[in-house]
């Protein structure tokens, strides 16, 4: 009898390996995992990563920053206020909810109820459900960036957070601070659920039997994310086969992963800008654009993403990086000695002048270093600089109090759009708009607020394009800014992992689609 | 032994105060918790608007008064990037902390005693010589880089044991821990190693000199000239003796030790209150670094305490109420 157990045990097991014959069990390691399983409760790369494992957008970024069609099959603009998405049929949730346009209106809703949303979509109404698989998204001016939203937009199971929780709390609620129902239960469509999480340490996934993606080639049955927050043990622990595949990978560790036999570094060109802003509030002599330029002029940007990023980063001379809208080719990196102690002497300040500096010491990578050597750079025409560096936990009261000259600030545009840089970074201060909210540098500019406010509604990509680039030509002219270098993004992982296919610029891989080999 | 315990609980009341404000008035200058809550778009205005729902826009003494009055119910606030009680979290991670420092422990009682004892019976061997300037090396090196040379050897270079975090943990007469699991004991052998390479050195000069000491005091020579064989001498009298004063050195550096695990927790990801006190001073989380000051503090209450107990226990001409 035993062994009859045993042989039907056996029968059944091979059975199962003929089915998932590729079956496969990864370990994945990050710098932190989301602090929550409600995708609405935070905007932050986390949070965007684990929404791509266990949700699916309407849409999706492709490598090259096009759209690929997820939750909606296909997409048209019926009015400059509206577009309709065809949604696909048959997709389930997890909860073995069947998924409609009902729940695209409902998650739309709860975006805009959420804090971190609430400002992204504040353009979107209420979506107009047509029929079960055909919905209008309407906004409230004719809006270009429609499409980057919907890639927010990962559908959330309606039925299932709908009601009261055992505490009797709505199950809906979004709350930053305190436990709801939907930050300890999900139900999505993506190919994960999570099967059991320790926040903090670790969280284990499973694929979802019921995905609808059946052409998805991702054989990753398992996937355990853990969070290991120290640069070297990341990385120790990818050396040592602890984990399959770690990002980010610390430049100093580069070499040592594309040493190691069975290891592939893969790098991309990211899209966070690091910047730093000059204060013309708090430092008159930054007033003046020949000042501005010189300092732009004598930062060495090339040498640094060359010797302290070593090579881990792409130089920069304007905030959007290639591939984005306003991308202009055209700006050259600016750095020449000669000509910034001309500039120096043309405005007077021939002797230079003082200024302070701040700049966090654990937001970027090697942030402190940067501005080390930024300020020795400055030294050189005459600009005697007082730095401080502070964890970023310090560093961003006294950023929002602008409480320096010169400040650094890195940003990623949310909607992957050129606009969003110049609507936070440089248009003028605007309480009322939000608009302006990081400029520092209080640089401001009539021409670039109206040129941005307008490519905000022109939906038209050429026209909109021209806009946005007119914007980069004249922050540059104006020397705005001080632009460094966009922080490039990296991997690493076993070979036996088909990495390339899956990641991306916007740092979220799509887990869903990943090849293991045997 | 009554009036003793009173004494000090009334002590460990005003010491837990002073923490506790210390813990207090030092949150306000760790930075703004909402920058890690809340995204990059998030206006000010809307951070101004949580700031006050979460208490944080109010005098300094109402919010003080608003945690003790809390506090004395036992609760320490909620964590916020946890979402649970910041003593609940801390005690979960805790049992990883204590597993740590356990095993720290048996490795240093295992190895101090009888290599310490080694070297005072045999001071100019050539063995003792070395020990002994092995272990001032140990103590001069710290224990981050001793950790990360032992993870650079022992898993990158050869591959035995695992880099980082704690591995599977059973379940044995309610203890949840890594010692009853293969897995759970090789991710718990390089931490603790690197953890007790901080105490082996001074335990291993402790025990070496405390017995040289007693090896050359009275009673120990007229053991000898009543005859007794010298091994029953050396590891029944003397050692006996030996042992007291570890007793006391080492309970209080237990207690150190839960407290500074930090860096060894740091290094190998390890799942325990130091790792987790790291990380929430990074994410400014407010609520688990007080409770978090305040646990340790109480921590170190209670083991002094106990190892006084101990101590009046173990040598009755001590007079704990006169020590208080």
């Amino acid at each position: 009898m035993k062994y009859g157990l045993t042989k039907i045990a056996g029968a059944l097991l091979a059975a199962g390996f003929a089915l998932n014959a590729q079956a496969a069990d990864i370990t994945i390691a990050y710098a932190s995992d989301p602090i929550s399983m409600d995708i609405h409760e935070q905007l932050s790369g986390g949070m965007m990563q684990f929404s791509h494992m266990s949700f699916d957008p309407l849409v999706r970024w492709t490598q090259d920053l096009q759209f690929e069609s997820r939750l909606a099959e296909k997409w048209e603009r019926i009015d400059p206020l509206t577009m309709r998405f065809h949604l696909r049929k048959g997709v389930k949730f997890h909860s073995g909810n069947d998924f409609t346009a009902k729940d695209i209106a409902w998650t739309l809703d709860r975006l805009k109820s959420s804090t971190d949303y609430k400002g992204l979509f504040e353009v979107f109404g209420s979506a107009k459900i047509v029929d079960d698989y055909t919905i209008d998204l309407v906004t409230t001016k004719p809006y270009p960036l429609l499409l980057p939203m919907a890639t927010y937009i990962f559908a959330m199971d309606s039925k299932f957070y709908t009601g009261v929780d055992e505490n009797n709390k709505d199950k809906a609620a979004v709350i930053k601070f305190g436990n709801t129902f939907a930050s300890g239960h999900l139900s999505g469509t993506g190919p994960f659920v999570v099967k059991s999480r320790e926040q903090g340490i670790k969280w284990e996934f499973e694929r979802f039997d019921g995905y609808w993606d059946k052409q998805s080639p991702g054989n990753v049955d398992k996937l355990t994310l853990v969070a290991i927050k120290e640069d070297a043990t990341r990385v120790a622990a990818l050396l040592s086969s602890d984990v399959d595949m770690i990002s980010p990978v610390a430049p100093n560790d580069h070499q040592r992963v594309k040493d190691a036999k069975n290891l592939e570094l893969v790098t991309l060109p990211g899209t966070r800008i690091i910047t730093f802003q000059m204060n013309q509030k708090s430092n008159p002599a930054l007033q003046d654009v020949r000042v501005r330029q010189a300092i732009v002029h004598a930062i060495n940007n090339k040498g640094i993403a060359k010797k302290i990023m070593k090579d881990f980063a792409t130089v920069a001379s304007q905030q959007s990086p290639a591939g984005y809208l306003g991308h202009v080719p055209e700006l050259e990196v600016r750095y020449d000695l000669k000509r910034a102690k001309a500039l120096m002497k043309e405005a007077g300040y021939e002797k230079g002048f003082k200024l302070s500096m701040i700049a966090p010491s654990d937001r970027y990578i090697n942030d402190a270093k940067i501005a080390q050597a930024a300020a020795s750079m400055l030294a050189k025409i005459g600009i005697k600089v007082d730095l401080k560096t502070m964890p970023k936990a310090q560093y961003w009261p006294e950023f929002d109090k602008c409480a320096a000259d010169m400040l650094m600030i890195g940003w990623h545009a949310d909607t992957e759009d050129s606009a969003n840089f110049t609507e936070f970074l440089t248009m003028t201060r605007d309480e009322k708009t939000g608009m302006g909210q990081y400029n520092c540098g209080y640089y401001s500019n009539p021409a670039v607020d109206k040129l941005v406010n307008d490519a905000n509604v022109e939906t038209d990509t050429e026209k909109r394009a021209a806009m946005l680039k007119q914007v980069e030509t004249t922050l540059y002219n104006d020397a705005a800014f001080v632009p460094l270098h966009w922080q490039n993004l990296s991997w690493g992982a076993n070979k036996k992992l088909d990495m390339k296919p899956v990641i991306n610029v916007m740092e979220f891989p799509y887990l869903g689609d990943l090849v293991v080999a045997e | 032994m009554f009036t003793f315990l009173l004494k000090r609980l009334v002590q460990a009341t005003i010491v837990m105060l002073v923490i506790s404000l210390v813990a207090f008035a030092v949150k306000d200058n760790l930075g703004d918790p909402l920058r890690e809550l809340t995204g990059q778009s998030v206006s000010e205005a809307e951070r101004q608007a949580m700031r006050t729902e979460m208490g944080l826009n109010d005098p300094f003494a109402v919010q003080y008064k608003r945690f003790l009055i809390n506090a004395v119910q036992g609760d320490f606030g909620t964590s916020y990037t946890f979402n649970r009680p910041a003593l609940e979290v801390i005690l979960d991670r805790l049992v990883a902390t204590l597993e740590l420092v356990f095993a720290a422990t048996l490795i240093i009682i295992c190895l101090s005693i009888p290599l310490g004892i080694y070297c005072a019976i045999n001071p100019k061997n050539w063995f003792s010589k070395l020990i002994m300037a092995v272990s001032s090396i140990g103590i001069s090196i710290p224990v981050f880089l001793t950790a990360i040379l032992l993870m650079y050897v022992f898993s990158i270079e050869l591959g035995w044991l695992p880099a980082y975090g704690r591995g599977e943990t059973a379940n044995w007469l309610g203890w949840e821990s890594g010692f009853f699991t293969l897995d759970g004991l090789s991710h718990l052998i390089l931490p603790a190693f690197a953890l007790a390479s901080i105490m082996l050195p001074l335990f291993i000069r402790l025990v070496r000199s405390e017995m040289i000491e007693q090896l050359s005091s009275e009673y120990v020579k007229f053991a000898y000239a009543k005859g007794l064989p010298q091994r029953r001498v050396w590891y029944v009298h003397a050692l006996k003796n030996t042992l007291l004063p570890l007793l006391t050195v080492g309970g209080v550096q237990i207690g150190t030790m839960v407290a500074y695990t930090i860096l060894t927790e740091k290094v190998f990801q390890w799942p325990g209150t130091g790792f987790l006190f790291l990380d929430s001073i990074q994410r400014t989380d407010t609520p688990v670094i007080t409770a978090y000051v305040i646990v340790v503090g109480l921590i170190f209450v209670i083991t002094n305490t106990i190892v006084d107990l101990l101590y009046g226990l173990i040598n009755p001409t001590v007079n704990l109420t006169a020590k208080g």
